[in-house]
């Protein structure tokens, strides 16, 4: 009787469950499959299109690829993003993991919240306002930080942005804006390492060092592997920040730095929307594969 | 060991999405071919030299910048009968290419574009007239009698084939700016010849080190040395030919005279509109070759220079030269479109705009590119009080402007910006860098599609 009882008590409530969590689920994503097929899917559709026909619509495989790459401009925006990529990824994995580990360690006291806080904020700053503030700090003439400039032997804008400074400094301003929130991600990750997990290292002997380099690095990784591949999409389209030097430089520094802006230059100054979109097609492929790399030898999407 | 087995609802919700992206993708084909199917609407007539769309009575639309809001409100206030709408935008100042991109934008949805348009540079028939944007204004549109009132020269980088497809705003001449006190004081006096200049500048900068005879920082800087010098780094002889030479004569003849100042310190590098001129040598100035534009914007607003200071003489040229030339840097330029319904009402506001002297002559802050209007622009400068000499040479300079420096669709403040700028930063001469100027130059030119001859 009594086991009759729960066992009809616990089929009547599990499908009910099941039914409201799946009707709640599906409505949560629609709005946002929405704005991905909209806004995501179709554009690429498009972009896959035109890059594989001419302005009249005809097919014409991979010419539009060919005729981009032999660009004089290709092969240079290519270098200059790869090494970009190179110094933002190396200081996002490096700086924003070693600062949420330190920010942990404070536990959650004040000064931690008000760090975390303060590391989140340069990001409220929308891209190409941070930019504009990081024009002003890279001025010598009206930095505030103009002696340290002086110090490191800039005295004019004009040499601040040498051609060879570039990168570092697209990293700087690019750091800058974007890692604050990935360090307030980072550390709602180490929140999430259990406590007896931290507990078990501390009572086999484990100093602060080997916790993090032993157990709390390898217990994030899933979430740097996230933040890379983010990070690598969004550098790969490096587009804001040379594009305003450009023009803060009058043409100086800057101008046809990056892939995307060389897909802006076909799209518009040449009326080549077509060689454009191949342009974009490849940076979508090349994101992608490294995702797909990323997720594969990292096993992003075992279970625990 | 489990063998995962994919369940017929999880095969079904696959099939719904491949459905699904297929069907998006079927829709995104349709709307792309339905986009670049984008015939006319409408029925159109020749007339003018061009096919124009149906005429109706509505508003229509001028897009000017900031400075040239002035120009349309006047029209505005002075004709009240006239429906306008007025739209502000940045002019394509300083290379951003907004017009050109619009435009771009509004040919692939068949709508949207101004009826009249000022931009601040004059390369914007090098690609408004294959973009089928710019209307010719030569074929019936405007009066001869009209186009032949502006400055010998005004509209040739309008002119494509023989055809005009917009009308000049203003010109940017350059001539020699001087600090006519400063220059009494110290008993020099304002050189003729390019070689009197360098004398000078050195001169200068044993005497009075840290004064200066000229900036070399912009990106403007060889249209005002070079062209002026006769260099033939830009010399465009069709719709899509171009011809190169920087290492000849006459550009390194100048190459060299730059070198020298630069040098000694008696011309600077960092640009009349780098934060650090207006705070470190704004008061350093003592001659300045520069565009018309340069007495109200460089000096009057940007360093404040007081007044009955500034004076204007020629820019020197090469002793033994029989035929003045000089550069020019600048000066806007009016386009109407080919597409617009209200050509009779936009024809009227581009004629008035550039020739009437309520604006031009009254208001203009740049040298009216009408010769009457010119005129009394002359005379409103003169009697502002501002200047310490007359603007004679303004006007003599506006007729000089060496006519083989073109204005092609790639821009050459961009290269010599990205080529030359930061070679002198790091302290190469200019000399040295005109056979990577002249590299820059033909692979932009080529891939903009020019054919270019060295």
């Amino acid at each position: 009787m009594t086991l009759t009882h729960s066992s009809a008590d616990s089929a009547r409530g599990r499908p009910r469950g099941t039914s409201r969590q799946s009707r709640a689920g599906v409505a949560f994503v629609a709005g946002y499959t929405l704005l991905l097929l909209a806004f995501g899917v179709l554009p690429t559709c498009y972009a896959i299109y035109f890059a594989f026909t001419d302005a009249g619509g005809t097919f014409t495989g991979f010419s539009n690829f060919v005729t981009t790459a032999q660009d004089f401009r290709f092969v240079d925006s290519l270098g200059h993003v790869a090494l970009y990529l190179v110094f933002w990824l190396l200081s996002l994995v490096v700086f924003v993991v070693v600062l949420a580990l330190l920010l942990h360690r404070l536990s959650a006291g004040p000064v931690s919240q008000a760090l975390r806080f303060l590391y989140y904020i340069p990001g409220a700053l929308a891209g190409a306002a941070s930019v504009l503030v990081w024009l002003f700090m890279l001025d010598p003439t009206v930095s505030p930080v103009s002696s340290l400039l002086e110090t490191l032997g800039f005295h004019t804008f004009g040499e601040v942005i040498a051609p060879g400074n570039l990168a570092l400094l697209f990293t700087i301003i690019a750091f800058w804006t974007g890692a604050g929130g990935w360090i307030v991600v980072m550390y709602g990750a180490l929140n999430n390492i259990p406590k007896d997990v931290m507990e078990a290292a501390r009572i086999d002997g484990a100093n602060g060092w080997q916790t993090a380099w032993r157990v709390q690095i390898p217990m994030l990784r899933k979430w740097i592997v996230y933040m890379v591949i983010l990070a690598f999409a969004g550098g790969a389209q490096l587009f804001v920040e040379p594009q305003l030097l450009s023009l803060a430089s009058t043409g100086v520094a800057g101008r046809d730095y990056s892939l995307n802006q060389l897909t802006y230059d076909f799209a518009f100054q040449m009326n080549n929307i077509n060689g454009a979109a191949a342009v974009s097609v490849e940076l979508l492929v090349v994101s992608l594969s490294v995702a797909g790399v990323f997720v594969a030898r990292s096993g992003f999407f075992d279970a625990d | 060991m489990s063998v995962y087995r994919p369940s017929v609802a999880r095969e079904t919700g696959t099939s719904r999405r491949r459905a699904a992206l297929l069907a998006g993708c079927a829709a995104t084909v349709l709307f792309t071919m339905t986009a670049c199917g984008g015939g006319g609407t409408g029925g159109t007539t020749n007339k003018d030299g061009f096919a124009q769309a149906a005429q109706n009575d509505g508003a229509f639309t001028v897009w000017v910048d900031a400075t040239r809001m002035d120009a349309a409100k006047l029209y505005k206030a002075s004709h009240p009968g006239v429906k306008m709408d007025i739209v502000s935008y940045d002019g394509d100042a300083n290379g951003s290419n907004y017009l050109q991109t619009k435009v771009q934008l509004f040919n692939r949805t068949g709508k949207g574009w101004p009826d009249v348009v000022f931009s601040s540079q004059n390369n914007e028939a090098s690609w408004a007239v294959d973009a089928g944007f710019a209307a010719p204004l030569n074929k019936g549109l405007i009066p001869q009698a009209t186009l032949g009132g502006f400055a010998k020269g005004a509209n040739d980088v309008c002119t494509v084939d023989g055809t005009l497809y917009c009308l000049r705003n203003d010109l940017s001449q350059a001539v020699l700016w001087y600090n006519a006190p400063l220059l009494k004081k110290f008993g020099y006096a304002v050189p003729t010849t390019w070689e009197e200049y360098q004398a000078l500048g050195e001169k200068v900068a044993k005497e009075h080190p840290g004064y200066l005879v000229g900036d070399a920082g912009d990106s403007f800087t060889p249209e005002i040395y070079l062209w002026a010098s006769k260099c033939g780094a830009n010399h465009i002889t069709g719709p899509k030919a171009v011809s190169v030479n920087t290492t000849s004569e006459a550009c390194t003849k100048m190459a060299k005279l730059l070198d020298v100042l630069i040098k000694n310190k008696s011309m600077s590098i960092t640009g009349v509109f780098s934060t650090d001129f207006a705070k470190n040598k704004a008061d350093k100035v003592l001659l300045m070759p520069g565009p018309a534009w340069y007495g109200g914007a460089v000096f009057k607003d940007g360093l404040k220079t007081p007044a009955k200071q500034i004076a204007v003489a020629p820019i020197p040229q090469w002793q033994g030269d029989s035929s003045p030339s000089t550069g020019n840097v600048g000066g806007g330029t009016w386009l109407l479109s080919k597409h617009s319904a209200h050509i009779k009402a936009a024809t009227d506001f581009l004629k008035w705009v550039t020739t009437d002297n309520a604006y031009q002559g009254e208001k203009a802050p740049g040298f009216p590119a009408y010769a009457p209007a010119a005129e009394n622009w002359l005379k409103a400068q003169a009697a502002s009080g501002y200047y310490a000499s007359d603007l004679t040479a303004l006007k003599d300079a506006s007729s000089q402007v060496w006519s083989e420096w073109g204005s092609g669709q790639f821009s050459q403040e961009a290269i010599w910006a990205a080529t030359v700028k930061p070679g002198l930063t790091q302290g190469k001469t200019i000399e040295s860098l005109l056979p990577a100027w002249q590299d820059s130059i033909v692979k932009y030119a080529k891939s903009n599609g020019y054919k270019v001859s060295q």
